[in-house]
Parts: C-alpha cells; sequence; structure tokens
C-alpha cells in the first residue's frame, strides 16, 4: 500500500520514533540538504537510477525497516518510485505530501512552559530548516518573535486560542530566512518591533526596540526585557522573559555559537560577539533557560521536542564558551566557517524591503540548511 | 546546434521531463542530439544529474521566458 506521509507525522516520527527514507532527489540536492533525525537513517538514490526498476533501492531496504518514507523535491518523482516499489512487492511505502519544498516550510510547535502569573510560551519549531521562533501569550495578547516566511500556522494558532497578536518582534536582521514578523504585523495590526541598529536602511516604518524598555503582554506582570547583545549583527537583541527564559537570537545556541560574518564584517563584530557571551550573558541568572532561534543538529531537540538548556549548563558544556583566549576566540570564529546560508544576501535585503522577491523566488531562496551558527 | 530530436516536455512535472528524456534518447543513436524544453525548473539540476549518470553529454542549456532548453548528446 502507498501512502501519503504529511510533514507532520514526518515530524513525529523524525522526534520520537524510527523512519527508513529513500530520497530520491539528485546527489548534489542531497548533499547540500536532507531530512535528519536521531532514529532516521536515510539513502540517496536518484529518481532517474530508478525508472527501469527498483531493484537497486529494494536491495538497499533493510528487511525490518518499518516504514520507508520515499522523499523528493516537490513530491511527483517520490511518488512515482513509491508507486514502482508497492508494485515490486513492498509492503508499506510512503511519500512525503509536498516534498521538501513542504518539508521546509512546516512548523512544529511545542509548549515550553508557562510562565509565573499566568501564560506561556511556545516554541515553533521549523525543523526542515532549523529554525526556531517564539509565541508568548498571556491574558488573550500574544507576542510572537523571529516569525518564519509562512505566517498561516501563527494565524491558526492564535485564532485556535483566541488571541490577539500585539507586538511582532525579531531578534535580528536575519540572513538565513525572510522575517514573517512584518507581515503578521500587518494582517493582524500588531506592532513590529527591529533592533534600530539592524534596521538602518530598512524601507519601512518600524518600532525600535531598544533597551531599557519593557513590552508588556496582556495585563498580568509579564515582561519582556530587551538585551542588547551585538555580535551575529550589530543590533542583535536578546530576550529576558519573566526572568525564566533567555531568547538568544542567533548569539548562542545549545550546541554551538552564533557567527559575526553574514554582513560581511567579521572582524568588526568579533570582539561584539565575545563580549555578549563572555561578559553580558556570563552575568545573567544561570537558571535562566535559553531559547536560542536555531538549532543546528537533530540531537539538539530533546525527547519532549523542545529546543532548550540551562544558561549555567551550556557556560560548563557548549564549546563556544570555553574559549579563554580571545586571540583563539577570533580565529575560532573567523576562520573554518561553514558556507554562508543560500541567497544570503538577497534575504537580507528582502528582510529589508529593498527587494521584493514573488513567493516561488522566496521559497527558492530559502532552501537549504540554514547555517547561521560557528561549529568547532 | 544540430538537433536529431525535439521534445516539448512543457507543463510537464517532474519526474516526467526525465521520464520522457530517457525514452526520447532510446529512439536515437549515440552521438546524435536531443533538443528538450522544460518548464519545471527541478531540470536545471536534475538533467545535467541524469545526463552525468547515463552517459550523456549536456551540450548547452539556455533559459527564454521561464522555458529551459537543454541539448544532450548520447553518449
Amino acid at each position: 500500500m502507498i501512502h501519503a506521509m504529511k510533514p507532520k507525522e514526518a515530524a513525529e516520527r523524525i522526534i520520537h520514533g524510527e523512519l527508513f527514507i529513500l530520497d530520491v532527489r539528485n546527489e548534489v540536492d542531497f548533499a547540500d540538504w536532507k531530512i535528519e533525525g536521531k532514529q532516521v537513517e536515510s539513502i540517496n538514490i536518484p529518481y532517474f537510477d530508478l525508472i527501469d526498476g527498483v531493484e537497486t533501492a529494494l536491495e538497499e531496504i533493510p528487511q525490518d525497516a518499518k516504514d520507508v518514507l520515499v522523499v523528493c523535491a516537490k513530491e511527483g518523482s517520490s511518488r512515482f518510485v513509491a508507486e514502482q516499489l508497492d508494485e515490486a512487492g513492498l509492503d508499506e511505502v510512503y511519500y512525503l505530501e509536498g516534498g521538501m519544498k513542504a518539508w521546509s516550510e512546516y512548523l512544529h510547535p511545542v509548549k515550553i512552559g508557562d510562565l509565573s502569573d499566568g501564560g506561556s510560551i511556545y516554541q515553533f519549531n521549523r525543523i526542515g530548516k532549523g529554525c526556531l521562533s517564539y509565541l508568548v501569550e498571556s491574558n488573550g495578547e500574544a507576542a510572537i518573535i523571529d516569525a518564519a516566511r509562512m505566517v498561516e500556522p501563527y494565524i491558526s494558532f492564535l485564532e485556535e486560542n483566541n488571541l490577539r497578536l500585539t507586538y511582532v518582534m525579531d531578534t535580528h536582521l536575519h540572513a538565513d530566512h525572510i522575517s514573517g514578523g512584518r507581515k503578521l504585523a500587518e494582517i493582524t495590526g500588531g506592532k513590529y518591533y527591529l533592533p534600530p541598529k539592524d534596521a538602518q536602511e530598512v524601507t519601512f516604518t518600524y518600532h525600535p526596540l531598544v533597551e531599557g524598555g519593557t513590552i508588556r503582554i496582556g495585563n498580568t506582570e509579564i515582561a519582556i526585557h530587551p538585551i542588547y547583545s551585538p555580535g551575529h549583527t550589530i543590533g542583535s537583541t536578546s530576550f529576558l522573559l519573566d526572568d525564566q527564559y533567555l531568547l538568544s537570537g542567533d548569539i548562542l545556541f545549545v550546541d554551538s555559537i552564533g557567527r559575526p560574518d553574514l554582513a560581511g564584517k567579521a572582524e568588526d563584530w568579533v570582539s561584539d560577539l565575545r563580549y555578549s557571551l563572555y561578559d553580558l550573558y556570563k552575568g545573567l541568572s544561570s537558571d535562566l533557560v535559553v531559547l536560542p532561534a536555531h538549532f543546528g543538529k537533530m540531537n539538539e531537540i530533546e525527547e519532549d521536542g523542545k529546543v532548550s538548556a540551562r544558561l549555567g549548563d551550556l557556560f560548563a558544556e557548549n564549546e563556544g564558551l570555553q574559549v579563554e583566549d580571545e586571540q583563539d576566540f577570533r580565529k575560532m570564529v573567523t576562520e573554518n566557517l561553514p558556507p554562508q546560508p543560500n541567497s544570503y544576501q538577497e534575504i537580507r535585503q528582502t528582510n529589508m524591503g529593498k527587494i521584493v522577491p514573488n513567493e516561488e523566488e522566496q521559497r527558492e531562496m530559502e532552501i537549504g540548511p540554514n547555517r547561521c551558527a560557528v561549529h568547532q | 546546434m544540430n538537433t536529431d530530436k525535439v521534445l516539448d516536455a512543457k507543463g510537464l512535472s517532474c519526474p516526467m521531463p526525465v521520464v520522457r528524456s530517457k525514452k526520447a534518447m532510446d529512439e536515437i543513436k549515440t552521438g546524435q542530439v536531443l533538443e528538450l524544453h522544460t518548464t519545471d525548473s527541478g531540470a536545471l539540476n536534475d538533467i545535467p544529474a541524469w545526463a552525468r549518470s547515463a552517459n550523456h553529454q549536456v551540450l548547452d542549456h539556455q533559459e527564454e521566458n521561464g522555458v529551459y532548453k537543454f541539448w544532450i548528446q548520447k553518449g
């Protein structure tokens, strides 16, 4: 039997279960970016090598593989191969509905926790791209931080939970994905906040996100304090939420730290990054729960689906926080960096409102991994 | 460029442009050239990858008003 597997179901299995993936895209696309998971095994045989028969694929699929998911770029080729596998006698075979295109756009919401005086915080995980965004709600009002381009999942969440979006904020000018912040603000009437130092060239009106002010959501004591923490970008701003959570943007991740070079100013921003991590963050309570804007590897997703860590634990374990010597640190974050995210310059231009690509172009620009971190 | 066969695969989505190209290749001789027209943007990477895998050679490719044209020599 052939079944369609929706991205939501694929996400559940990737986080909580097992999956055998036959990726039928060409080798270059597979090498650039694929579905990963702790219990995911994947092989790559391009569909054009399976047109005359699927024997080579059948040989490589383990006998005890529970579910076989065939994956391609948009769906067509995975269905084509799944049909052939079915005809060749494979019992249960799935194809990924919408392909990698849909996978890249799927947002997986997970509740992080409750806030001290009512309200709660959710993490929206864009698993296919490693991007994390947040929704904070209290007393019928909500704020969204670092929204993904696809605004529908947030809008449905707001409607289902009877929430009014009052604040939309980006921790920095993103280079790896197109921000949905402006669109969300336009649709809902919420205010769009950006760090002014990152927004000097934007072509639209925004509210400046500055330190010292407190953003209140609902009429309870839930407070979001912006903290200026430059380094990934010159304007990068973190949020201290309810004295419990530190939304660290692209400055600090669970397993790595941010890279300072996506605006072409690595040398200038290294000392800012070091200051933000080694002085500013060090001065904060070690019991804060760090909620970053990305994860790099699937093992950063916990069993319960959350990506988070205690700040004190990161100072003990995160390798990016263990570099005593400033020169060694400079070397680490400016040399041997991974490739830049795809189309990062066009993405920055789009987020500034300087260019206005159509939806298909925006989708193409975002294809691939986020690559915002420095891994050792 | 000399063309021995033209395949119009416009409007077809993946995997059909490659499936049809493969079939068209079976109908020409080694050294002859197939000219493929497709509107599927996936073809940009897939046609060269398929050609490499099948030992054919992409001699040239052009894009005109959303139509991708490939000249592929049978290997």
